[in-house]
Parts: C-alpha cells; structure tokens; sequence
C-alpha cells in the first residue's frame, strides 16, 4: 500500500490577479517504508508540496491520500500523530525559553502519549543524546544537537511518515552525516516513510531511493536514484543539475 | 616591495572580550598570499571568517587583534591609521560577502552603487564611471548590461545580485580578493557559474584570491593551495592537487563525510574528535 498519493496538485499564492502558482499538477506517490526526495532550484515548489501535505497551506486542489486518510481543507488530530515535518532552521524550530523536556513532553501530551518519562528517555537514545541532555535549553546545544531534538520531538507521537525539509543544510558536513546517519537509522528501526526536500543530490542520493525533479513548479521527471547515479536521466535539465553536482566535488 | 607576497601574516591572533574571560577565535596563525587561489577551510567557528576580517581589520570590539607582521604588498597595516585603512578596503583590498542581500544597498539601482563604489577610489567622471560600470558587468558575464545597470536590487536574482557584488569589488582593480563563503547562498547550479567567473577575473588580471568556505571539495576545484582551519589554528596545508594525499584526520573526516552520489555507501564517516587536534601547534602556510 501506499504511504502517500498525490494527485494533480496544485497550490497557490494570492487572489485574483494576484494568484500565483508554486505547484502545478504534481503527480506521485511514495510506497509504504520508501524514502522519495523532492529537488529542485531555490523557488522550484518543494516546499510547497510539503507544506501543503501538512495541511501548512490552505489553498490547494487536487487529491492527496496520506496514511490511509483522504486529505480535505483541515488535517485531524489524529493525522499528526501519523505524519512529522522536521524544518531546515534547528534554531527558530526550538522555543528558546523551552528545556528539551519540556518541548517533548509537550509533544507527547498533546497525542495522550503514555509513560511520558519513560518515552523521554528512549527518545533522546533514540536521536543520540542521551538523558544528560534532558533539561538542556536550545541556546545550550549545538546545531546538529538542536536538530537531534527537532527530530526526536518529530517522533514523539509515534508517526509513521516524515516530511523532512532541508533537514542539514544548515549543518556543517561532518555534522551532516551524523544526522543523515541518525534518519538512516531510524528509518529502519521505526519502518519510517520519508519525503525529503534537499538542494542537494548527494545528500538525496544517499537517503532516498527515487526523486521527483522540479522546475519551476512542475515535475521536470521522477526517476530512481540508481537511475541518477548511471547517469539515465531522461530531462536535460535534470542532466544539468546532476552535471553541477558532480562537477561541484570534481 | 614587488618582491614581498600580497599578504604576509605572522603569529596572528583574534580575540574576544567575554564574560567569561578572553575567547581566542583565531590562535596564531601564519600564511601568505601571493598571486595565487588560497583556499581556506574548516568547520563553522573555526575561525575562517575572522582570518579574512582580520586581514582588512575589520574586527569590531569586544574583539581585538594582534599579530607578529601583518601586510599588505610589504606595507605594515598593523599601525596605519583608520583614515588609510578605508582607503585600501574596497580598493587595494576587496571583500565578497556570502548573502548580496545584505550587500548591496536596496534603494540604489546597480549603476549608482558601481558609478559611487568606483568614485570612492579613483577620480573619474560619472559618465567614465558608468562606462566602466558597463565593462565591469559585461566581464561578469551578465548579459545585457545596459538594461540591468537601471535595475534596482530586488529586480535581479541571487546569482545575478552576486555577480553584480563581484563586479562591484572588482572595479578598483584590487590586488587582493577576499571571497567569504560568496556562493553559499546560491543554487548549486548558479554556484558553479559565479566561481568560475571570480576564477576566470582572478587569473586575467593577476590577483590574490583567499577564497573562504566550509566546502573542501569546492576550494579543492576553484583553488592553488589549501589550509585547513580547526579551533582558530591550521592544522594542514596542502597545495590542492595533493589533497588526496593529506594526513590529518579532521581533514580526512571533512573528505569522507560528504555523501557522494556516485559512490554510495551505508553509513557516513563522522568527526571523532580529538582534543590533542585543539592543543597541536598551528602549521605554518607561509611560503
Ligand atoms: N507564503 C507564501 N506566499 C507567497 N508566495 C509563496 C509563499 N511561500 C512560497 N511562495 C512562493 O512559492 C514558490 C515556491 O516556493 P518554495 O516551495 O518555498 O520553493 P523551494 O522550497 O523549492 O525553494 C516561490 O516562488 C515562493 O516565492
Ligand atoms: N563577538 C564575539 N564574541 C565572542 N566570540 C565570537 C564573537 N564573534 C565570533 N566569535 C567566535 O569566533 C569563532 C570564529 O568565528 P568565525 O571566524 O566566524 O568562524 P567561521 O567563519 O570559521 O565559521 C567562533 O567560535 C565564534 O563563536
Ligand atoms: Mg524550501
Ligand atoms: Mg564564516
């Protein structure tokens, strides 16, 4: 079964003659456990399209099925404890005057999560920071530590689905792989779907198995990333962005 | 004096005045530039950014520098009086900064930032000035010069405000460049474009070039030499094309923690970080 389908969607910005487009007839789905990556140039809609699964913007047409739930204009509580967004900022993500604690048992009480202390505990295990961090306030951790507790608020409720947006780019790349370690890991160990938005096609190519490729608002192709790596690409412009990147470390 | 590199920097330091005491940003650092792409890289808060600031004494208190030697082309700027110092930055000395957004000034049209950017330093018309302008944006690439120098900042893209920055610094004809993280802020397909431009200027005219940035790989491509950043201290130089053959593990694990798309592997290489890296006495990039 699939963990998400979307179906000619389209979203857009403004009224009347003001109305402007950031999607335009997106088709895709992501299968039960797959992670799909949404890349694209700054401005291209991969966003939008996450924003809009999370019910962040209103204004949208087409069909979208996620976790079993036909989406309409309001998204249920119980549609958040099944799907997460996790932010590219880990520092505006993070209430300043919140102690880790307190961000996640906050989490948790507002999806009647039992066993509140005990779920702390395993959680921070979880992302890799153990009990020590527990009372910590944001300005007392570091980014990649912030992004760790972004990711273990994300999985409070037990949610089957993240939507994870530039999740490291703003990371060093040492810092980086760690996290990218961490979504690789947890993936597995929670049997987790991803949709990840990166400008990135390494960072893609090693979390995610297919893309979707935008331009513009529009799917420019999907294709494997196995496809990616033989160079198989069918869109010149997915052959420029792919060029770009691989001449970027060359 | 034409013999001296463009930039000789010994036992430089940088620090800062906290509560908590003295902070040391950058511990006694030494290198040169001549005409020549010197890459600088490191982790964020390796102190990459204030090397460069320090270079054009651009550290504002609580922070403070001092340094064995600090020239330019053989003059000591450690004592030159503010007033001189002015004069050299955005003249003999240039400095791109990673976001144009906050570079240029957003109620100017391109033409007068360039035409007053230019005037600053040399003593020309503003209608030789604007001729000037125009060759400085062909040579950027961009490609119609005439309609974009009318625009104002808003009307032009990231990569096209970038290049327009870069024209901006170059037309006093600088002898050294600073370029701190300048493409950071773009799409990786714009990056490419923007450095090869910086490249193509640097060598055609014989400049410096310190080109900063937290990507190994990227100043690998765009750049002669190497050094390596950890803790305010350099901890490995190396001329690029031998970077595969360098040594030290931080710069090892900034190598392999990069995923490649071309050779995937399960688990990404992470920084174990030894506190002995920290203590290391700083190398030495003079030549
Ligand atoms: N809240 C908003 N109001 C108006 N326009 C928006 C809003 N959010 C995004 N957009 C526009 O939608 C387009 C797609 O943006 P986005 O999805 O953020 O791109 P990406 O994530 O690929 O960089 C852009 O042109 C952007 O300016
Ligand atoms: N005003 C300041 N007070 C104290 N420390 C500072 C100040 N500004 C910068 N620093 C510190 O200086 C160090 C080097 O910073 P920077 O040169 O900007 O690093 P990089 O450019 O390599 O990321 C960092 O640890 C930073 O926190
Ligand atoms: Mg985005
Ligand atoms: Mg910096």
């Amino acid at each position: 079964m699939n963990a998400v389908t979307v179906k000619n969607l389209n979203v857009w910005f403004g009224a009347g003659a003001d109305r402007s487009f950031a999607v335009r007839d997106v088709n895709f789905d992501v299968a039960n456990g797959e992670s799909f990556g949404l890349v694209g140039e700054s401005g291209s809609g991969k966003s939008t399209i996450l924003r809009a699964i999370a019910g962040l913007v209103p204004t949208w047409s087409g069909e979208m099925t996620v976790a079993g739930e036909t989406l309409g204009p309001k998204r249920s509580k119980s549609f958040y404890s099944k799907v997460q967004m996790v932010f590219q900022d880990p520092y505006a993500s993070l209430h300043p005057r919140q102690t880790v604690d307190r961000v996640l048992s906050e989490a948790m009480s507002l999806h009647g999560v039992q066993n509140v202390d005990t779920r702390i505990a395993q959680l921070l295990d979880d992302v890799g920071l153990g009990t020590g961090f527990r009372f910590r306030y944001p300005h007392q951790l570091s980014g990649g530590q912030r992004q760790r507790v972004a990711i273990a608020r994300s999985l409070a409720c037990g949610p089957s689905i993240l939507l994870l947006d530039e999740p490291t780019s703003a990371l060093d790349v040492s810092v980086q792989a760690e996290i990218l370690n961490l979504l690789v890991d947890l993936r597995r160990e929670h049997k987790l779907t991803y949709i990840m938005v990166s400008h990135d096609l390494g960072v893609v190519g090693h979390l995610c198995e297919r893309i979707g490729v935008m331009k513009e608002g529009r799917f420019e192709e999907v294709l494997t990333v196995e496809d990616m790596r033989r160079s198989k690409a069918e869109s010149p412009y997915t052959r420029h962005l792919l060029e770009s990147s691989i001449n970027s470390i060359r | 004096m034409t013999d001296a590199p463009l930039l000789d920097v010994e036992n430089l330091w940088v620090k800062f005045r906290t509560r908590s005491g003295v902070f040391d940003a950058v511990r006694g650092i030494s290198f040169t530039l001549g005409k020549e792409r010197l890459g600088i890289v490191g982790e964020s808060g390796s102190g990459k950014s204030m090397t460069g600031r320090a270079v054009l004494r651009l550290i504002r208190p609580p922070g403070f520098i001092e340094a064995d030697r600090l020239d330019v082309h053989g003059e000591d700027i450690l004592s030159l009086p503010e007033k001189r110092m002015r004069k050299l930055r955005g003249g003999r000395v240039s400095m791109i900064m990673q976001d144009p957004k906050f570079s240029l000034n957003p109620v100017m049209t391109v033409g007068q930032q360039l035409v007053e950017a230019l005037r600053a330093h040399e003593n020309v018309s503003r209608s030789q000035a604007r001729q000037r302008a125009l060759e400085v944006l062909d040579e950027v690439a961009i490609r119609d010069p005439k309609r974009v120098i009318d625009l104002y900042p808003h009307e032009v893209s990231g990569g096209m405000g970038q290049r327009i920055m870069i024209a901006m610094m170059l037309l006093p004809n600088p002898e050294i460049l600073i370029a701190d993280e300048p493409t950071s802020a773009l799409d990786v397909s714009v990056q490419l474009q923007v450095l090869d431009i910086v490249d193509k200027l640097v060598r055609d005219r014989g400049m410096g070039l310190m080109f900063i940035s937290h990507d190994l790989n990227l100043v690998a491509k765009f750049c002669d030499r190497i050094i390596i950043m950890y803790a305010g201290r350099i901890v490995e130089t190396c001329k690029a094309s031998e970077l595969r053959n360098a040594q030290h593990p931080y710069t090892l694990g900034l190598l392999n923690s990069v995923p490649d798309l071309e050779h995937p592997r399960d688990h990404l290489e992470v920084l174990k970080r030894d506190p002995a890296w920290r203590e290391a006495p700083s190398v030495s990039a003079r030549q």
